[in-house]
């Protein structure tokens, strides 16, 4: 199959909040044609085990990566600032999902 | 039984082998579905329909009391005895002969079900109100795909249109009523089916106009399944499903 054979459908990528509150996380990609049937296979690709609460089904063309090439000047300019973790504060009892 | 739990007894069969048998077709595409997503997606369906069978049949067994299970009842009966809608048992053909025949059944389903949650039978209000939200998602899976293949390309068009028209004989079969039925009605246990028909109806022309289907005209109605009438494709069918208790009797895993 050639690389750009679109005769699945186009990519997406699919995106599933697990519980009221907390962000959706990337689960996976799926070929769809368009966003109602993307919707429709994330929901049996992704959910059936009761995994989400919530979809989001992206175009994966839509989506701007970094490249590798940029991890220089993105990255590493905050490895010796370890100050901007919040590790020198105490986290509040009780408090979920940091 | 007396007249009533025959009654009962009967629907059990019509709507449990009903979801048996397409339970049943929809897990021949395992593996073989045009793509892997809705390879998932045929199966899932597949899975919610065999479930569902589990829930009448067993529902059957209870009120036939002669110490039979739902397994007795899927695996050790014979075409003769089988209830399922004549449309059920229609083989796969392609990918659109599928959706059809799906589409056909789920619009039904959804109507028929929406009613049963207000059965007098609490026990078949519990099934109906277990089933109805799996249901209304195979609805709109099939819906979209008969959108998609109809106002689709001039082939997947073409496709669903003959799938369309070989199947419309068998739609009529979904909503026959008999003195068992009426029964039912009587004592507010099941829907009015003229109520149904017509709901089934409205809804298919609204997708076929979407869809730049045209309605088959023809008026010939193929019935018989709550008789235990059933094309010759049933046999075949149940020959491969029963297969392993037939050869292998309480044979289990």
């Amino acid at each position: 199959m050639e690389k750009n054979d679109q005769s699945q459908g186009i990519l997406w990528e699919v995106f599933i909040q697990g519980n009221p509150g907390i962000p959706h996380k990337h689960a996976g990609s799926l070929h769809a044609p368009d966003a109602e049937m993307a919707l429709q296979a994330a929901r049996d690709v992704y959910t059936r085990r009761s995994e989400g609460i919530s979809i989001w089904v992206v175009p994966a063309q839509n989506i701007t990566a970094s490249s590798p090439e940029d991890n220089g000047s993105f990255f590493e300019p905050s490895n010796d600032k370890p100050y901007r973790h919040p590790t020198f504060y105490k986290v509040p009892e009780g408090v979920k999902y940091l | 039984m007396n007249e009533l739990e025959i009654a009962k007894f009967e629907l059990c069969l019509r709507m449990g082998d009903s979801a048996l048998i397409l339970g049943h077709r929809l897990s021949e595409w395992c593996g073989h579905a045009p793509i892997l997503e809705e390879d998932i997606a045929l199966t899932n369906v597949a899975l919610d329909f065999v479930g569902l069978s589990r829930n009448w049949l067993s529902y059957a067994a209870l009120i036939q009391n002669e110490g039979k299970t739902e397994d007795d009842l899927a695996y050790l009966r014979d075409v003769v005895l089988y209830r399922n809608a004549l449309i059920t048992e229609q083989p796969n053909g392609d990918f659109a002969v599928t959706m059809a025949r799906q589409f056909f059944y789920d619009v039904f389903s959804y109507y028929f079900y929406i009613e049963l949650c207000k059965s007098n039978d609490l026990t078949m209000k519990g099934i109906a109100e277990k089933a109805i939200k799996e249901i209304e998602y195979h609805l709109r899976h099939s819906t979209e795909w008969m959108y998609r293949l109809g106002d689709g390309t001039e082939e997947s068009h073409q496709k669903l249109q003959d799938a369309v028209d070989e199947l419309w004989m068998f739609t009529g079969d979904l909503f026959v009523t008999d003195k068992n039925y009426d029964l039912l009605f009587e004592n507010n246990i099941v829907p009015e089916m003229k109520n149904i028909h017509e709901n089934w109806h409205a809804k298919i022309v609204d997708v076929f106009n979407k869809s730049t289907l045209v309605l088959p005209n023809a008026s010939f109605m193929q019935s018989g399944s709550t008789k235990g009438f059933h094309t010759e494709h049933l046999g075949f069918l149940l020959a491969e499903m029963q297969y392993l208790q037939r050869s292998y009797p309480n044979n289990n895993w």
